[in-house]
């Protein structure tokens, strides 16, 4: 605490230019090169998705080789998550939990900096794999063995990226459990926390717990791939399953690590909208480490077809479907926080509202592929790929958009232009579910998903699907333009924007000074 | 109330069902009970859930119109509801319950691969399938034993990279192969499945199976075709660069149809088991291995489209492609002797014999003096 104190008089002399970025250890500044960094991951990653989505325009091959089109939807997949999703929601802590509890910064100020810099050269590992002979791994993002081993040198880069994301996660998330669990202003128990800061709490924790899984089966791909061991090759003595139950074991609880942030701020942003307070506070705490507690026990549902026992499709179904009920629980609160609300829809609320609708679906698909018979026949089918789209980018996204409108105004101090970010909206949500509703319909019929060219009865939807992409690609370059147009000017934000908004970073001035609450608040 | 529910579920069920058999927008028709039954799940849960949905957000909509501020509403400042928390936690619970029932019971049945007819085992290959017929019961017994064949997309390259758009996609664009796999109809069919290489997944909608082929492991599945006629699928786990490419059609005919089209192939290809026994390299290679060196077990072109092709066509990794003479000729040097024992022992990421220990020595040389020939 000494330390922090010290380093809090000296913000005067600190470096500027490039050298303030390189050197930063504010949560501020890092946690905005957090939120630019995966901006650009999520450009990239949309590149990658317009590649897949012009090859897919019609039947027939037209634009890439088969092999560029499987290093197309595997790079799409590993950036989008590790580099888009993930870090957008680090950015987001760094930014919110020191503000939100009263605190002056994180507790570990330069191991903050530390996980920042280790994501660009992940970053680019990943992308200059394309241009390495061989090209980058085709092995999906899910790098399942065998197929990994064959791969090329971009299979290594690929292995060293994740590792190093991976330890850049995990120092995140020491830092954010230590900060959330010592640093809290006084008065403010954990039950006093506000649920953005819950739920970055458990989603620390699950971090920490299976970061080193996925360490430890992509280093088995590794030394598989050139140190003669036989992890996964049957011949000796391996089995090419194991690396889908280590795999899946971090596979699933990262879904919820995507998630349950999202989910906090959708905490955040509708009782300010509805100007009521949240409802079932302690029943959100505790659905939210239900379903972080749940995620451990469910991973073998992503392999249903690997063909195991009857008792463990009956066990894995069952665990499944019980996420249900908590997910059900949040919900409900959230609609129930709305009723009798006196409810305004500026764009936060929009995306909000949005992702509560959209989410649902994905989750109700979930259900559905949840009941292992159904699953058998959808599994790896393009209904797989509308699901899950619609949990990460109508949930995830939606919600990252809700939090960086509702947020603006304190961390630049200008308002944004709400004109334009209802029509980002209501643009996001049309192309988005003309690109990923279809997808049902497809994988219902039959389509298999990794595939460059398909069959011709799937080509309307298909056309449908890539249609909505463009637009939805286009969309999100309109977002760019409102948030720098935000940075450079506009209204002048007050401390509260929001009438409804009730936590501690809108007691500070907008835009939040350097070093967030000098003296601690007291929280009654 | 009551009544009116009554007659509009089933109407809507009804249209529904009309709707998705003119568009493909459900699950393919069911040729097996186990399909239907996965049908059925999926309409009952799909309804369950559309209900759920519209009640919860018709809640919400409802909500977002009457209690906004520009309609002058007041906020209400209740935020705690024990007895609603628990009647919206424990009443999804017991719809769960009410949906794992019915898919617990075809759960059981889809794993009772007992009392087969007939069994066929179904090898993934990067990319193609190779189909054995290992055995048969009751008055299948004898029948269709050792027959095996490969099965390959049948759609032409022509007809796939058209960038003219002159070329007419055939009717079955991507999901017609040369040699189908043919079953008789109302037996019951249990499909082992193994791979070559990597993890593929044999899978036809219709019929409601799906399972992974692994390599170095057997699992099966069960089906039962109701009809006759031609069913088709795909691969369905990602398995490298021609993932798209290599489509399952199940051929299913009658009793006699069936007897009569395995006498043919027996003829045709000539009694398998004979034709190992003949080949060079007496080596005894486990008869459930045989598939690789189908076809007359020196045919070098043949073991390196089984076996080899993967990587050697396209420098996976390193492997030397067939047919670059400049990389090929340093190892040329090397002498042929060298060359065989590399490729049997292996040599790198090579695996001894391309990762097939069961291909007899021969069979390796063949390969590998075809692939020399190629590349000279």
């Amino acid at each position: 605490m000494e330390a922090v104190h010290d380093h809090g008089h000296d913000h005067a002399h600190h470096p500027t230019g490039l050298m303030r970025w390189v050197t930063t250890t504010n949560h501020k500044d890092i946690g905005t090169m957090y939120l630019w960094f995966s901006f650009a991951m999520l450009l990239t990653g949309g590149l990658l998705a317009m590649g897949i989505r012009l090859e897919l325009l019609q039947p027939g091959m037209q634009y890439w080789k088969p092999e560029f089109f499987n290093q197309l939807t595997t790079m799409h997949g590993l950036i989008m998550v590790f580099g888009a999703i993930m870090p957008a929601f680090v950015g987001f802590a760094n930014w919110q939990v020191p503000m939100m509890i009263g605190a002056p910064d994180m507790a570990f100020a330069r191991m903050n900096n530390f996980s920042f810099w280790l994501l660009p050269p992940a970053a680019l590992l990943l992308v200059v794999s394309f241009f390495v002979p061989g090209g980058a791994t085709g092995a999906g993002w899910t790098l399942y063995a065998p197929l990994s081993v064959q791969q090329g040198m971009g299979m290594d880069m690929a292995i060293f990226a994740v590792h190093i994301m991976g330890a850049s996660s995990i120092m995140g998330s020491i830092n954010i459990i230590t900060t959330i669990l010592n640093m809290r202003a006084p008065g403010m128990t954990l039950m006093k926390m506000p649920l953005f800061v819950w739920t970055w709490l458990i989603t620390a924790y699950l971090l920490i717990a299976v970061m080193p899984v996925l360490a430890g089966a992509v280093t088995m791909l590794l030394t598989d791939r050139h140190f003669d061991t036989h992890f996964f090759n049957a011949a000796g003595g391996g089995d090419p399953v194991l690396y889908q139950h280590v795999f899946w074991f971090f596979g699933h609880p990262e879904v919820y690590i995507m998630i349950l942030p999202a989910f906090g701020i959708v905490s955040q942003v509708i009782p300010a909208f509805a100007r009521k307070p949240l409802f079932g506070y302690s029943s959100m705490v505790y659905a939210t480490a239900s379903i972080a507690i749940l995620s451990f026990i469910v991973w073998a549902h992503h392999m249903f077809t690997v063909g195991m026992p009857a008792a463990g499709q009956l066990f894995f179904m069952y665990a499944t479907m019980l996420i249900a009920v908590p997910t059900g629980v949040k919900v409900f609160n959230w609609i129930a926080t709305m009723w009798k609300g006196s409810m305004t829809f500026e764009t936060p609320m929009l995306f909000s509202v949005g992702f509560l609708f959209v989410f649902t679906m994905g989750g109700f698909t979930g259900l559905i592929l949840a009941i292992t018979p159904v699953d058998i026949q959808l599994q790896d089918t393009y209904y797989v790929v509308a699901h899950f789209h619609y949990v990460l980018v109508a949930g995830s996204l939606f919600a990252i958009f809700a939090g960086i409108y509702f947020w603006l105004p304190k961390w630049t101090g200008h308002m944004y232009d709400e004109t334009l970010g209802k029509v980002h909206f209501w643009l996001s949500i049309i192309f988005f579910n003309l690109t990923f509703f279809v997808m049902h319909f497809l994988g219902l019929a039959g389509m298999p998903r990794r595939i460059p060219d398909y069959a011709q009865q799937f080509a309307d939807f298909n056309l449908i699907a890539s249609l909505g992409a463009f637009g939805f690609g286009l969309t999100q370059l309109l977002f760019l333009y409102v948030v720098v147009k935000c940075i450079k000017g506009g209204e002048k934000a007050p401390a509260k924007p929001w009438e409804g908004a009730d936590s501690l970073e809108w007691t500070l001035p907008s835009p939040a000074p350097y070093h967030s609450f000098e003296t601690p608040p007291i929280v009654k | 109330m009551a009544s009116t529910m009554k007659t509009w579920i089933p109407a809507v069920a009804a249209a529904v069902w009309a709707g998705s058999a003119a568009a493909t927008l459900n699950l393919q028709e069911p040729t097996t009970t186990i399909a239907a039954q996965i049908y059925s799940l999926h309409t009952y849960i799909l309804v369950v859930c559309a209900v759920i949905f519209v009640l919860v957000f018709g809640a919400m909509f409802y909500s977002i119109l009457k209690h906004r501020k520009s309609v002058g509403h007041k906020a209400a400042h209740f935020h705690e509801n024990t007895t609603v928390e628990i009647v919206w936690t424990v009443v999804p619970f017991l719809i769960l319950l009410g949906m794992a029932a019915p898919a617990t019971k075809t759960i059981l049945a889809m794993k009772d691969t007992s009392n087969a007819d007939i069994t066929i085992k179904a090898v993934g290959y990067q990319w193609k399938w190779g189909y054995e017929y290992v055995r048969g019961e009751g008055d299948l017994a004898g029948v269709s034993d050792g027959i095996k064949f490969y099965s390959n997309l049948s759609t032409t390259m022509d007809e796939i990279y058209d960038k003219t758009g002159t070329v007419k996609k055939g009717d079955n664009y991507l999901l017609d192969v040369d040699n189908p796999l043919v079953v008789p109809v109302g037996k019951k069919v249990r499909i082992l499945t193994t791979a070559n290489d990597v993890i593929h997944a044999f899978w036809v909608p219709s019929f409601g199976v799906k399972q992974d082929a692994i390599p170095g492991f057997i699992r099966d599945t069960w089906f039962t075709a109701e009809k006759t006629g031609e069913f088709r699928g795909q691969c369905a786990e990602l398995c490298g660069k021609e993932h798209g490419f290599m489509p399952i059609v199940v051929k299913v005919v009658t009793v006699d149809e069936f007897k009569t089209w395995a006498a043919k192939q027996a003829k045709d290809t000539g009694a398998p088991a004979a034709e190992t026994a003949a080949a060079p390299a007496a080596e005894a290679a486990p008869a459930a291995e045989k598939v690789a060196a189908a076809g007359g077990a020196a045919d070098g072109k043949k073991v390196y489209e089984a076996t080899c092709v993967a990587c050697h066509s396209t420098g996976v990794a390193g492997a030397p492609k067939v047919g670059e003479k400049a990389v090929w000729a340093p190892r040329l040097a090397q002498g042929k002797d060298a060359l065989y024992e590399h490729a049997i022992k292996g040599k790198g990421i090579m695996p001894p014999k391309g990762g097939n220990p069961a291909l007899p020595d021969a069979d390796v040389k063949a390969a590998v003096d075809h692939m020399v020939a190629l590349s000279k």
